[in-house]
């Protein structure tokens, strides 16, 4: 539907609108979005675990985790709130890695991402493994502030940035592809960008 | 917390809206009245998300928080904020008029959002536009718990930038239980929210039960971090940002 009067700011010459998915804009600030007050991680504590449903696969200190094979990761990141930001920079430590130094492969086809603050989103495995995504605990060549989710975050640049779940404390394989926190409330299971999957039956 | 749980999933849909009114607010910051199918079924503190297309198909979408709680009118309010060469707050300041129709879908977001059985005391904190969704939540406070205790810290930067600012010294007056408290912050004698601020809403009030803190990213940072080092538990605090 056409609205009335709506002429729009065009997306900038060069190579912006190839790069901007549908219904996104371009900022250059870094917005943050969470449900509550960051939660209190401490690294002397911090834990990070693989489980499958309740049961615990391995679990790593920060130091353990410090110490695992490093990936970067040069791009753009998208939320689903519209903003885009170009040209950020991460590294962590990839799912595959991670996997590796646990020596197993993934035990079912989904699983869910868990924050220290009782935060979850769900993802296909398929989409985290093959160089996709990391436990990032870096951005921009510094930690990552609490503000962004430090010390560690899951990073899945090609789904929209709730995926990307902050103060990771681990990962959850399950049977079935289960609803998180955002896809109980109406969120897209699965939340791909260009496709512009923002909510259920998008 | 308990909200709203739904079985089955929810579908957000495109659905038209005719604007029928709009009214000043601030100086920046103008009211439109949309008629919508769902006026009466939403809780406070919800958003919706809103649409425009240009003749040759070109869409830009943005997240406008509802500011009215459900009150038979068949229609929400909505408060827009001119932003300098803002793309879609430009189309609803210069261009928007009754009986035009935008496209828009919600009501969307569960986790800010409060209605009378989740109960309080009701703490709400809010920075600058921050405060529409935490008007929609004394809105419905009044029309659906008007005994329960709430107290609204409400921080701009000048008395004439406030939002519905004699609706809530209105409300202040004349609803027992509801205190307003006005951090101005860019007048002489002015001040920021501190723990001060915070100290002194938490003895007024007493032990919140529902928090929620609406406002640009460092007010909501800052504010969060007064609240949790006075002692509130973070699970009772929910927080929504804007802007970067």
């Amino acid at each position: 539907m056409v609205t009335r009067g709506f002429v729009g700011r065009r997306r900038a010459p060069g190579d912006t609108g190839t790069r901007l998915p549908p219904g996104q804009y371009l900022t250059q600030d870094f917005p943050i979005l969470q449900i509550g007050p960051n939660p209190e991680v401490d690294l002397a504590t911090w834990r990070f675990t693989l489980r499958e449903g309740a049961r615990p696969i391995k679990s790593w200190t920060w130091q353990e985790f410090e110490a695992l094979p490093r990936t970067a990761w040069h791009g753009d990141i998208h939320c689903v709130t519209k903003w885009s930001k170009f040209d950020t920079a991460w590294e962590g430590v990839s799912v595959d890695d991670l996997l590796a130094d646990a020596g197993i492969a993934a035990p079912t086809d989904y699983l869910l991402a868990e924050g220290y603050d009782d935060y979850t989103t769900n993802l296909p495995v398929a989409d985290l493994v093959g160089g996709q995504a990391m436990i990032a605990t870096r951005y921009a060549g510094a930690p990552i502030e609490p503000d962004h989710g430090g010390p560690a975050r899951l990073f899945v640049p090609h789904l929209y940035f709730w995926k990307s779940a902050k103060w990771l404390k681990g990962l959850r394989f399950t049977r079935k592809d289960e609803a998180g926190f955002w896809e109980m409330r109406g969120y897209h299971m699965y939340g791909d960008p260009w496709r512009e999957q923002r909510y259920t039956g998008d | 917390m308990t909200e709203i749980q739904p079985s089955a999933p929810l579908v957000f849909r495109w659905q038209e809206a005719r604007i029928a009114a709009i009214a000043p607010v601030t100086a920046r910051v103008k009211s439109f009245r949309l008629a919508v199918a769902f006026a009466d079924g939403y809780r406070a503190g919800q958003h919706v998300d809103v649409r425009l297309t240009a003749q040759d198909g070109y869409q830009a979408q943005r997240s406008y928080s509802i500011a009215s709680a459900p009150d038979g009118s068949g229609t929400i309010e909505l408060m827009v904020e001119g932003l300098e060469d803002g793309e879609v707050s430009g189309y609803f300041f210069d261009v928007a008029a009754v009986g035009d129709v935008i496209e828009l879908r919600g009501p969307i977001g569960g986790s800010f959002s409060w209605d009378a059985p989740d109960g309080g005391p009701l703490l709400l904190v809010g920075g600058g536009s921050g405060v529409v969704p935490l008007l929609s939540m004394l809105r419905r406070r009044a029309l659906a718990a008007p005994d329960l205790p709430a107290l609204l810290i409400y921080s701009t930067r000048t008395r004439t930038e406030a939002i519905a600012l004699a609706e809530l010294e209105a409300r202040h007056r004349d609803e027992p239980g509801f205190t307003l408290v006005l951090a101005v912050t860019r007048e002489a004698g002015g001040r920021r929210i501190g723990s001060d601020t915070v100290a002194a809403a938490l003895a007024s009030l007493g032990s919140p039960t529902r928090v929620f803190v609406c406002g640009a990213n460092p007010f909501v940072s800052a504010a969060s971090n007064h609240l949790v080092a006075a002692g509130l538990a973070r699970g009772v605090i929910r927080t929504e940002r804007f802007g970067g």
